[in-house]
C-alpha cells in the first residue's frame, strides 16, 4: 500500500504532500469559499427575498381587490334596493292617486244618478196630476154625455183619483 | 502495469511520483507530484465551475442552478446542524466539500484510456488526515474559544448519573478523540477500495483476454467487465456520499463545539 510505505520510506513523500494540499486547499478556501461563495449566496438570499416581497405584494393586491370588491357589492346592493323603494313608492302613489280620482268620479255619478232620479220622480208626479186631470175632464163628460148630469169638476177629480190610486 | 507477465498490480494507481519542481522546506524535499497536480487541476476545474455560476441573474440560467444548489446544499445543511451561526463556518465547509467531490469524481475519469492516469488525491491517508485533523483544530480551537474550560462538558452528556460520570466522561473523551481518525480513514479506505477492486477487475478483463484457454478467458473477461460498469457507477455514488459525510461529520463536529450538547 503506497499511501503508508511512502509515509515512512520516502523523506520528501509527506513534505509534499503537505505543501501542495495547504496550498492548493488554502487557494480554494480563500478564492472559492471566501470570494465566490458569498456572492452566490448573496444572490440566493436576493432572489429568495425579492421572491418573498413579490408574494407579500401579490397577496396584498389580493386583499385590497377583494375589499374593493366588496365594497362594490355593498354599493350595488344599497343602489338596488333604493331603485326597489323608488319604483315601490311609485306603485304606491299612483295606486293611491287611481283611487282617489276614482272616489272622485263615483261621487259625481253618485250625484248625477240621485239629480236625475228625482228629475224623473217629478216627471212622474207631474205626469200622473196631469193622468188624473185629464181622466177627470173625460169622467165628466161621459158622464154628462150618458146621463145629462153635470157632475161637479171636484167630484170627478175624487172619484179618478179613487179608481186610479186603488 | 506489466500486462505482458499477466501480473497487474492494483496498488500502483496509488504511487505519488514527482513530477519536477524539487525545493528544499525545513529539510524537506517538496516536490510537485501527480498528486499535487491533480489537487491543482481540481482545484482550477472546481474555480471554473463556480465561475460559470458567477452570473448573479434574477433568473438564474442551467448553470447558476447547479452551482446554487451546491451552495444551497451545504449552507442549508450548516444552518439545519448548527443554526443560524452556522452560516460563519459555511465556506470552510463548502470549501472542503467541494475540493474531496472534485478529487474523488476525477479520480474516477477513465482517462487512462488514452493514458493519461488520473491519480485520485483523496486516497492518500496524508490528505484526508491532514484534513480531519483540520476540521479537528476548527472544533477545538472554536469550543474553547467560546466556552473555555466549559467546553470540556462535552464529555458529559446531560443527565448523566453522578455515579456514572467518570465512566461516561472517559468513553465521551475516547469517542471524540477518535473523530480525526475515523474521519481521515473513511474517506481514505472508500476510495482505496474502490479503485483496488475496479483496478482488480480490470486486470480480469486484460488477463481473461489474453489466458490460454480463449472461451473461459473471454467469459471471465465479459462477466468482469459487465461487473465493472455497475462497480463504477456505485463508486460516483460513493465519490458524493464520502464528500457529503466528510463534510456532514465536519458541520455535526463544529455544531458540538459552537452549541456543546
Amino acid at each position: 500500500m503506497p499511501q503508508i510505505a511512502q509515509l515512512t520510506a520516502d523523506n520528501w513523500y509527506l513534505a509534499s504532500q503537505l505543501f501542495w494540499l495547504l496550498v492548493v486547499f488554502a487557494g480554494i478556501y480563500a478564492v472559492i469559499g471566501r470570494g465566490m461563495l458569498p456572492k452566490i449566496e448573496a444572490t440566493v438570499d436576493a432572489r429568495d427575498r425579492k421572491v418573498a416581497d413579490d408574494l407579500a405584494a401579490a397577496k396584498a393586491a389580493h386583499a385590497a381587490a377583494d375589499a374593493l370588491e366588496e365594497t362594490y357589492r355593498q354599493q350595488s346592493d344599497a343602489s338596488r334596493a333604493a331603485a326597489q323603494k323608488a319604483v315601490a313608492d311609485a306603485k304606491d302613489k299612483a295606486a293611491k292617486d287611481a283611487e282617489k280620482r276614482l272616489a272622485k268620479i263615483d261621487a259625481e255619478l253618485g250625484e248625477k244618478l240621485s239629480a236625475a232620479e228625482t228629475e224623473v220622480a217629478a216627471a212622474r208626479t207631474s205626469a200622473m196630476a196631469e193622468i188624473e186631470s185629464v181622466a177627470a175632464e173625460a169622467a165628466s163628460d161621459l158622464v154628462a154625455k150618458l146621463s145629462g148630469t153635470k157632475v161637479a169638476a171636484a167630484d170627478a177629480k175624487a172619484a179618478v183619483k179613487a179608481v186610479l190610486h186603488g | 502495469m506489466a500486462a505482458e507477465s499477466g501480473k497487474i498490480d492494483p496498488m500502483h494507481q496509488f504511487e505519488v511520483t514527482p513530477l519536477g519542481g524539487g525545493f528544499n522546506l525545513g529539510g524537506h524535499e517538496v516536490f510537485f507530484t501527480n498528486s499535487a497536480l491533480w489537487m491543482v487541476i481540481a482545484a482550477v476545474v472546481l474555480g471554473l465551475f463556480m465561475w460559470g455560476g458567477m452570473r448573479r441573474q434574477l433568473i438564474p440560467g442551467r448553470w447558476q442552478v447547479a452551482v446554487e444548489s451546491f451552495t444551497g446544499f451545504i449552507s442549508n445543511m450548516m444552518t439545519a446542524n448548527i443554526g443560524t451561526e452556522g452560516r460563519k463556518y459555511t465556506p470552510y465547509v463548502f470549501s472542503l466539500f467541494m475540493f474531496i467531490l472534485f478529487c474523488n469524481l476525477l479520480g474516477m475519469l477513465p482517462l487512462g484510456v488514452l493514458g493519461v492516469h488520473p491519480f485520485t488525491v483523496t486516497s492518500h491517508i496524508a490528505i484526508t488526515g491532514v484534513l480531519a485533523l483540520l476540521s479537528f483544530s476548527i472544533v477545538l480551537v472554536v469550543g474553547f474559544w467560546r466556552h473555555g474550560l466549559h467546553f470540556f462538558s462535552l464529555f458529559v452528556p446531560h443527565g448523566t448519573p453522578l455515579p456514572m460520570i467518570p465512566f461516561i466522561a472517559v468513553i465521551e473523551f475516547i469517542s471524540f478523540m477518535i473523530r480525526p481518525f475515523s474521519l481521515g480513514l473513511r474517506l481514505f479506505v472508500a476510495m482505496t477500495a474502490g479503485h483496488v477492486l475496479l483496478k482488480v477487475l480490470s486486470g480480469f478483463v486484460i488477463n481473461g483476454f489474453n489466458a490460454d484457454n480463449l472461451v473461459i478467458g473471454s467469459v471471465v473477461s465479459v462477466l468482469s467487465f459487465t461487473l465493472m460498469i455497475g462497480i463504477s457507477a456505485l463508486e460516483l455514488l460513493v465519490a458524493g456520499i464520502q464528500a457529503y459525510v466528510f463534510a456532514l461529520l465536519t458541520s455535526l463536529y463544529i455544531n458540538d463545539a459552537v452549541n456543546l450538547h
